[in-house]
């Protein structure tokens, strides 16, 4: 065989085996076509499953044991402290990577799903290129985009392999333990990691750009974690910019502008963490018929159609949110839309959380949403001091809140600030698409103890039937002003 | 005290209009009864007359705007108080109120289920035309069901519920896209709206529903047109006309009675036949604004020169989209003029849901071959009429088409006949 000539034809091709990319080749497949999903890895997972949700969890996992050894000594239990070996901690979390990544190439190989290594490059709207793989060409029937997104870089900056300034990749690997790291953005990807070095022992200095951290979560919902961040990180510093960073061999040195004591500090490492851009770049879209916006997000409609009749693009590729679960979604939908089939992507709701001690969910229109869309909404908020399973975990600094429109009682959004956040938002996100009103879930039977009670408790308050807050304490329309 | 007039409900199936016109202005003073409103729905253009008096405080439309059922077009009141705004209303939910359909409230997603919607997505069902029956408006499975239902049967409901899952073969196939004609020439895209969408609606429906069977027979007319110039007259005189039709129509009745089945409708989601013991009769007429169908009621107790009044009014009242929808609603036949244009030969579509429906040609002069006394082939000039009817042949063979048709054309060719039917 040479290299580079063989042609290969396929009904259907995936681009990026990301969670959107097997989703959809995988449904393909189910759907009964030849399917071929093509990766720049050997195994499908990309970015989520190898750089990204996966090994961020593994390890706030972590971190989240760590945390909760230490403060147990006020209950009465109290750990040694932790001795971390980062051999092992590693190795665990490759662990976790490889069970899962194996577990997609059996799931594969058992649908007849063909896997291809390489990186593609379209030279029209029914054949791509490939580079540094075994096959030279594929046609194809239909296309399915799923390349994804990848992190941004500052302006003029580029990440350099093992140097000291690291993107979110890098930082997975945890090379080593930095005495002090720095994390350039608020946004999630900082926060978690933050929360990660910060358990296994390094001193963080966090800069934000905007005035608040996670500026696109409701601000009640952010305080919580404020507080939490605050213990466990050096510093945060919202309202500052980062003018240069100089790396040298042993450390970085960085120039602040803004709400910053001291403007020039240095670290031991650095973690740029300023958001995620589409990989649109590069695969030869201009041979096709796809159009990509300003921003190099795939246009699609609600079939994940893009404007070229044969190619679908789903997940981060397509716009934001850059969420695994609407890309799997998407992913669904393009592999039906293909075969005939009458779906679209027509969801309600994109749940999204951030695993940081405690946890922020939220699903549906935020507070801030909600008020510039609906001219009368209603917002109730369950603090978590009043739960009693918060209680028993000593995790009170938590909040429960529900969106509702006030003509309809339908629930609008949720939010949830506390632990396990992860576990009971799903449960609005069920509310929304359902078109669920207040009464649903107030009358749905809630098992106690537990924190899903929060939920049904919340919904009670509007209705005036919440038994651990008296009537009328949180009945009255929330305005603008009086949230403020 | 304020008050909202909304849109009321319009009768079968319609959920939508078009505002033509807005009769009255901010500030004018109403009194109940008065015409407000000239909407324009799928079947006909109403007046709407308000039901309050009081004087108009604000418009919430204008002309072109598509309003639904249960929307707000305008309010009254003395204009010193506002309206109960949505916060002032209490928390506890209002089970009983009745939600339109979401249409014309783009912005909103409809509240529906992600299995309802969809199963909305596999009948091609637009949720915001569905009238919704869960709590707060909610559309459920069965409201996406029921209108998938309504839409292939608009006018009769099925004596039995349809059970889930019969509605989707009741849907037709969806045709293949359509090219891009704009690379071969100029073209111009017009709406599909009112008439025109119902007309296409309605024909799109009979077609793929009904297995149309044709019978073709000519009718002498040339007795009962000498007859017709002796009266036309005596009718004109008091208001009528004494078209051709009206004879037709008296005709059709008498073999509607004769053959009751031609005046049925197929309930195939129970399985039966529905026989209609009323015989209320449409008679298709060609306007500006498309073809209308308004229906003379109970034509068999009404004597010719009351058919005479009222069918003249009628198509009057057609062409000047002054029609109501209850004038136009519970045909059981219905008869199409082609001969009123000077057309010959044509096969019409059956108004569905009825299960037959009669053609008449321009009739005209021909040698015809008739036995004279001494029983010789004789050629005499004839008044001859052609006559097609068209019938659902799941309900009616080609043998009951010809013998309706027979005895149509008998009754046509000896007015003295015709006469003694009718008594």
């Amino acid at each position: 065989m040479v290299m580079g000539e063989l042609v290969q034809e396929t009904d259907v091709l995936v681009i990026g085996g990301g969670p959107g990319g097997y989703t959809a080749a995988f449904r393909a497949a189910d759907l009964g076509f030849d399917v071929t999903l093509l990766d720049m890895q050997m195994k499908p997972g990309g970015e989520c499953l190898f750089q990204g949700c996966i090994p961020s969890k593994a390890l706030l996992f972590l971190a989240e044991v760590i945390h909760d050894a230490r403060r147990t000594g006020s209950m009465g239990v109290t750990f040694d402290a932790p001795r971390i070996e980062l051999d092992k901690v590693r190795a665990w979390k490759e662990k976790v990577i490889d069970r899962l990544a194996n577990g997609l190439v059996t799931l594969g190989n058992k649908r007849g799903v063909q896997l291809v290594k390489g990186e593609a490059v379209f030279e029209g709207s029914d054949t791509i290129r490939l580079h540094d793989s075994e096959v030279g060409r594929i046609k194809f029937r239909h296309a399915i985009l799923a390349t994804g997104s990848v992190p941004r870089s500052l302006p003029g900056m580029a990440f350099k392999p093992n140097g000291r300034i690291m993107n979110s990749a890098g930082a997975l690997e945890i090379k080593d333990i930095p005495e002090s790291l720095l994390i350039i953005g608020g946004g999630y990807i900082g926060l978690e990691l933050g929360t990660v070095y910060a358990a296994l022992g390094s001193k963080i200095t966090l800069v934000e750009m905007e005035n608040r951290l996670l500026s696109e979560v409701d601000p009640d919902l952010v305080m919580p974690l404020n507080r939490r961040l605050n213990e466990i990180f050096k510093a945060i510093h919202v309202s500052t910019r980062v003018l240069s960073l100089n790396e040298r061999k042993d450390r970085v040195e960085a120039v602040f502008e803004g709400d910053v004591d001291n403007p020039e500090q240095t670290f031991d490492r650095v973690l740029v963490a300023v958001g995620r851009q589409p990989n649109s770049k590069g695969l030869g879209l201009d041979t096709t018929k796809v159009t990509v916006d300003a921003n190099g997000f795939v246009i699609v409609d609600e079939q994940q159609r893009t404007s070229d009749e044969r190619i679908f693009a789903i997940g981060d590729l397509t716009g934001v949110p850059l969420l695994a679960h609407k890309a799997s979604h998407q992913g669904k939908v393009a592999a039906e839309v293909i075969a005939g089939k009458p779906s679209a992507f027509d969801v309600r709701v994109i749940p999204a959380i951030i695993y940081t001690d405690p946890q922020i969910a939220w699903c549906g229109l935020t507070e801030e949403q909600a008020r510039k869309q609906h001219r009368s909404i209603r917002v109730e908020h369950y603090p978590w001091k009043l739960s009693g399973r918060a209680t028993t975990m000593g995790a009170t600094d938590g909040l429960t809140k529900i969106i509702t429109d006030t003509e309809t009682l339908r629930v609008l959004g949720m939010g949830i600030v506390g632990r396990d956040a992860e576990g009971l938002i799903s449960e609005g996100a069920l509310a929304i698409e359902m078109g669920a009103q207040l009464e649903d879930l107030a009358l749905t039977v809630h098992p106690h103890p537990t924190l899903s009670e929060t939920l049904a408790e919340t919904a009670e308050i509007y209705l005036g039937l919440a038994t651990h807050i008296l009537p009328g304490q949180h009945g009255e329309p929330s305005t603008p002003e009086s949230s403020r | 005290m304020a008050q909202s007039f909304k849109l009321p409900d319009l009768g079968e199936g319609i959920h939508e209009g078009e505002v033509i016109a807005v009769l009255v202005s901010v500030g004018d003073e109403v009194k109940e009864g008065d015409l407000i409103i000239e909407v324009e729905t799928d079947k006909a253009a109403v007046e709407i007359p308000s039901p309050f008096t009081g004087k108009v405080r604000e418009i919430r439309v204008k002309p072109d705007d598509v309003v639904t059922v249960g929307q707000v077009l305008m309010t009254f009141g003395d204009g010193e108080e506002a309206e109960p705004g949505p916060a002032e209303k209490p928390a506890e939910p209002k089970t009983e109120r009745v939600y339109p359909p979401s249409a014309g409230r783009k912005q909103e997603p409809v509240p529906a289920s992600p299995a309802t919607r969809r199963l909305a997505r596999e009948l091609g069902v637009d949720l915001r035309q569905v009238q919704p029956t869960g709590p707060g408006g909610r559309v459920t499975g069965q409201d996406v069901r029921s209108f998938a239902e309504k839409a292939a049967a608009p006018e009769v409901k099925p004596v039995v519920a349809v059970k889930s899952g019969k509605a989707a073969l009741s849907v037709t196939a969806e045709a293949p896209e359509l090219p891009d004609f704009s690379k071969w020439g100029p073209v111009e895209s017009i709406p599909l709206r009112s008439i025109r969408k119902t007309t296409a609606r309605q024909m799109g429906l009979a077609w793929s529903q009904i297995p149309h069977a044709v019978s073709q027979d000519m009718a002498d007319i040339t007795k009962l047109e000498s007859f017709r110039q002796k009266h036309k007259g005596n009718i004109q005189g008091k208001g009528g006309k004494l078209t051709l039709i009206v004879f037709v129509l008296k005709a059709v009745v008498t073999a509607l009675k004769t053959f009751p089945y031609f005046n049925s409708t197929l309930d195939k989601a129970a399985g039966e036949i529905i026989l209609k013991r009323y015989y209320h009769l449409g008679v298709a007429v060609d306007t500006d604004n498309g073809l209308m169908v308004p229906v003379i009621r109970d034509v068999d107790r009404k004597s010719i020169e009351e058919i005479s009044l009222e069918l003249k009014e009628l198509v009057q009242k057609a062409r000047d989209r002054k029609v109501s929808l209850e004038e136009m609603q519970g045909g059981t036949f219905t008869i199409t003029n082609a001969g009123a244009l000077g057309g010959g030969q044509f096969i019409p579509i059956i108004n569905y849901p009825q299960v037959a429906i009669l053609g008449m040609g321009a009739a005209g002069w021909q040698p015809v071959v008739v036995e004279n006394e001494k029983k010789e082939p004789e050629i005499v000039p004839r008044l001859m009429m052609p006559m097609v009817v068209c019938i659902d042949h799941r309900v009616l063979d080609g043998s009951d088409a010809i013998r309706f048709l027979k005895t149509v054309v008998n009754a046509l060719e000896d007015p003295e006949e015709l006469l003694m039917t009718m008594i």
